[in-house]
Order: structure tokens, then sequence, then C-alpha cells
């Protein structure tokens, strides 16, 4: 609705070819605050998200693995969709797969459903936090914030701790 | 009494049966032959890579000690350094049993794995773990002989991954071909397996 809204005036000021910056920049004035509200995130509810943990990286330029455990103690199934972190330019779940001839390969989780009072690990050899495009190494000892998308539109956001780039598990 | 001892006596068949059937199936006469996926013995092999310290390396580098071989690379976020750790712990656990053991890493990723990134990645794992790279050429004779597999693979943001054999190849002490360790196989019966090359 309001992204339609931005859109229309967006025309309307690019259909007028005078003073076409300032009418942009004086429509972006009156959606955006609005647009801003409405992104407000929805703190989700139903997920605990357990033991989560990094290895810290060899500085900036490889993508750097994250775990941890999500259990639904709602009532309705949901999925983790997405994940976003300040310090990773571009964060998604991966998933490791072994085939029968020992060739491991790498691609896209795409989402995950989380079963109504089950669990889903992010974990070594199967499902990861990708963080590529790292803006800052990641240091044993230190904690940065990610946060996880989920279907309904609601997120969280957790702590990560990082262990040491030896480390095997949560608990380093 | 008498019949919880004969229960017992059952239990304990049935799982003697079940580890001898495992063993067959797996390790044993019955395991699935792969004639032409086994390794080669190192002494048939004919490869040339460059080691951590830039110093020119190959199969007869290894000869005299039993050597466990894994491929990886460094841009590898999940099983690479998942691999590297297992290794780490077996080596910690075996202790002056596995003093005379190589450990060498072969970067598939040539690209980025220079000799420099090698050093660099594998000291932060147990310092007996080498870091072995080279061309594409190199790399190329020397999964041959392994019986191994890499490829590149492209991703979406124009970034690539590679796909590799990630097992660990154990060889004993004369350069024969012993087994190899699955991705994430349990320590408890990785350990066991590198004992039969020591």
């Amino acid at each position: 609705m309001l992204q339609q809204q931005i859109q229309i005036k967006s025309e309307a000021v690019m259909n007028n070819s005078k003073n076409t910056l300032a009418g942009l920049a004086a429509a972006l004035c009156m959606v955006l605050p609005s647009l801003v509200a409405a992104q407000e995130p929805i703190p989700n509810t139903q997920i605990v998200v357990e033991q989560p943990w990094a290895r810290a990286s060899l500085g900036t330029s490889r993508p750097a693995g994250a775990y941890l455990t999500l259990r639904n103690l709602g009532d309705t199934v949901i999925s983790l969709t997405g994940l976003e972190a300040d310090i990773s330019g571009m964060a998604s779940v991966h998933q490791s797969k072994t085939d029968a001839n020992g060739i491991s390969s790498m691609s896209p989780a795409g989402d995950i459903e989380i079963p109504v009072g089950g669990t889903v690990a992010l974990e070594p050899g199967g499902y990861h936090a990708m963080l590529m495009k790292l803006q800052a190494p990641l240091i044993e000892g230190e904690t940065f914030p990610m946060t996880l998308l989920f279907s309904d539109d609601t997120e969280l956001t957790v702590d990560v701790p990082i262990f040491g780039m030896g480390a095997r598990g949560p608990e380093g | 009494m008498k019949q919880f001892g004969r229960i017992a006596a059952v239990g304990a068949a049935v799982v003697v049966v079940a580890l001898f059937f495992g063993w067959w199936q797996v390790d044993g006469p019955g395991a699935e032959q792969t004639l032409g996926k086994r390794s080669l013995p190192l002494t048939q092999m004919d490869f040339s890579l460059t080691d951590q310290d830039g110093k020119d390396v190959g199969p007869q580098t290894l000869l005299g000690q039993p050597s466990l071989i894994f491929f990886g690379f460094t841009y590898c976020p999940d099983v690479c350094p998942t691999t590297l750790s297992d290794i780490s712990l077996w080596l910690e656990e075996l202790g002056a049993e596995a003093k005379d053991l190589n450990a060498v890493f072969i970067s598939v990723d040539p690209e980025r794995d220079t000799v420099e990134v090698m050093a660099d990645y594998i000291s932060y794992f147990d310092p007996r773990i080498q870091g072995w790279t080279g061309t594409d050429a190199q790399l190329a004779v020397a999964v041959k002989g392994f019986r191994a597999t890499y490829e590149k693979v492209m991703q979406t943001d124009g970034d690539y991954t590679m796909n590799h054999t990630s097992g660990v190849f154990v060889f004993d002490d004369v350069g024969d071909f012993v087994t190899t360790i699955d991705y994430h196989e349990p320590r408890e019966f990785a350990l066991p397996k590198i004992r039969r090359a020591l």
C-alpha cells in the first residue's frame, strides 16, 4: 500500500519536468516517516534460539559460518526465511551436503520449516548461517548481533559469541 | 536370575552379530567393491605441490610415516574448518601415538589459496597439519591419484565455491591406502581407522 503510494508520488514527480528533484525530495519526506514506522520489526515470541556460536574469521575476505538451534514453542509451524547481520554485507542460510561419493557441496538452503514443538539445528556439516562480505573480522571472544527473519514477518535478534577458528561446537 | 542371564546372553549375541554384519558390509569382504575409485598407493602417485613453507612436496614426502590427507579450500566456511577441527581433535586424542603422523590439507582452490594464505590458515589448527597448494595443473594430477574430485561452482553474487571430496584419506607408512574417514564420521569410528595405519 505504502509502496504503491510512493510509486504514484514518484511517477507524478517524474512526469513533472520542473523541480523534479525538489518534488521527489518532498514526496520522500512525506512518505518515509510512515514507511519506517511500518517496518518497525515485530519481535518473534514463539521461537527460542539456543546455543548460538560462530568461528573466528581470518580477516574479512572469507565467508564465515555461524550456528544455532531454533526451538518452536508456539502452536503454528513457522519458517526461517532469512538472516541479517551488520557484520555481514550478505547473510543467508546455506546447507552443506555430502553425497554418496563423499563429495561435499554447499548451496542456499531456502526457507526452513521449524515444526511445532520441534527444533531445527544449524550445525557443522548441515545448515549454517553463511556470513558473506564481512564488514569486520569475527574476533574470538567477541559477540555480534544477528537477526533471524521468519515467515510471519517477525524477527529475532541474538548475540552470537565468537569462538576460535578451530571450534567444534557451542562449547568452544 | 537365570532367566535374566539368558536374556543378557542373547542380547550380547545379537550385538556381536550386528557389529560383525556392519563390519562385513562397510569394511569387510562384503563391502561394495569400489575398484577404480579406491585411492592409489602413494608410491604409484606422481604429483608435485608446494607446502606452507614454499618447499616442493609430493607423495614421496609422505613415505616413512602414516598420513592423513584431505582436500578443501580456505574460503569454505563449514565443512573444511570442521574437518580441520576434527583432525586436530584426533591428533590430540592420539597424543604420542600420532607423533609421526603426516596430516596434510590440500587446497582445491589454487586461485585463492596461495602458499601464504595456506600458511596463515593452518596456523589456527593443530601445528602438525600442513597445507599444500599448487597450480591448477598440478592439482589436477594430484587429485587423480587419490581418485578425488573437485569442481568450481559459480554463485549468484559472482563469487564461487568448490565442491570437493571431503573424506580424509588414510595411508600407512609405506604409502598403502588404508581407508577413508568420511566427513563427520563419529570419533569412535575415526580413531580406530587411524590406528590401523599406525
